[in-house]
């Protein structure tokens, strides 16, 4: 059975709904726009690249210079997608913490929206580093934004959502520093739950892009 | 663990008449749902290692529908778009069916069902 949950109390709106959640879903619509449009050009320009590296397959003289093995890897990028899911679950227990902050069932770990919160923000600075990490190789094996088509787009797809995740760490590192100054309970609800849906977001964004950009050839 | 629920207070009676009374998934729900996530995640990967798949017709749709799964998953469950009020429904649907439309448009345009 689901849990009922009631939201942070405010001010009578017109529509009855807190107007900062409706605005962050008005934010994740327009942003899921803005990855329509990267995933596109990306897309579009899949296969199009004259020179090497190539994203899945070989490329070999002449069209190289030497022989370039593919690319990606998908070993590395697997966990680090593994790692951003397992972000979303300890972001959504860190809502939950606050949410039912000393109610019957939430006094031990599975009450510690702290610990849940810093879980979720090192998280996702473990998937910045293995962006880093990919960013770093492939670079070093010769694709960079100015390369070809391939580097342009995808360097410019993930850029975006790397970015995306960066602004989301540093989110909950504030939130995380708030709970350590005051505390934050049922109150604070609606600031978490804020930040989680972000969160989330940046999650099934990658969802599309390990797809459509890793794992199809 | 064992579910964790609590009985709605005055407070809570006074949040849903303005209509944000809504149900969030439980700790079990939330575990399942991270099982799920991470084996559709896994079964992507060992497709991608499996030459013959790879080859196969399937294989596209294959991981375009493993990955809307995972999509809905989060955004139903963690989301919890599945238990929340219709306009922010309407307020993310609207701008995705827009976005996969634009994006299917594009692809269309630039000849990438060409031959296909």
């Amino acid at each position: 059975m689901a849990t009922a949950v009631a939201s942070h109390a405010h001010p009578p709106t017109s529509t009855g709904l807190d107007h900062r959640k409706i605005a962050i879903w008005a934010f994740i619509g327009s942003e899921c726009m803005l990855f329509a449009s990267l995933i596109s050009t990306y897309l579009i320009y899949k296969g199009r690249s004259v020179v090497g590296p190539f994203p899945h397959e070989a490329c070999n003289p002449p069209i190289c210079a030497t022989p370039l093995k593919p690319i990606l890897n998908i070993p590395v990028t697997s966990v680090s997608t593994f790692v951003l899911l397992m972000s979303s679950l300890a972001m959504v227990l860190a809502l939950a913490a606050v949410e039912n902050k000393g109610k019957p069932g939430y006094e031990g770990i599975l009450g510690s929206s702290k610990l849940w919160l810093l879980m979720t923000a090192l998280l996702g600075t473990t998937f910045l580093g293995f962006q880093a990490y990919e960013f770093t190789s492939f670079v070093h094996e010769g694709l960079t934004i100015r390369t070809n088509l391939f580097g342009s787009s995808f360097f410019t797809l993930t850029g975006f959502h790397g970015a995306h995740v960066t602004a989301g760490v540093l989110w909950l590192l504030t939130l995380l520093a708030i709970d350590i100054k005051r505390g934050l309970g049922p109150k604070d609800a609606l600031l978490v739950d804020i930040s989680a849906l972000y969160w989330h977001f940046v999650d099934v964004v990658w969802i599309a892009i390990f797809t459509l950009v890793y794992l199809i050839k | 663990m064992a579910d964790h629920e609590f009985t709605h207070t005055n407070a809570d009676i006074d949040v849903h008449a303005m209509g944000e009374m809504h149900e969030h998934p439980t700790w079990k729900q939330y575990k399942w749902v991270a099982l799920i996530l991470t084996v559709i995640t896994v079964g992507e990967v060992w497709g991608y290692y499996i030459p013959a798949f790879v080859a196969s017709a399937a294989f596209v749709p294959t991981l375009l529908l493993m990955s809307a799964v995972k999509f809905a998953i989060v955004v139903l469950f963690y989301m919890h778009l599945r238990y929340d009020h219709r306009l922010f429904k309407a307020l993310f649907t609207g701008p995705l069916i827009i976005a996969i439309s634009t994006i299917i448009a594009l692809l269309l345009v630039f000849g990438k069902f060409v031959g296909r």
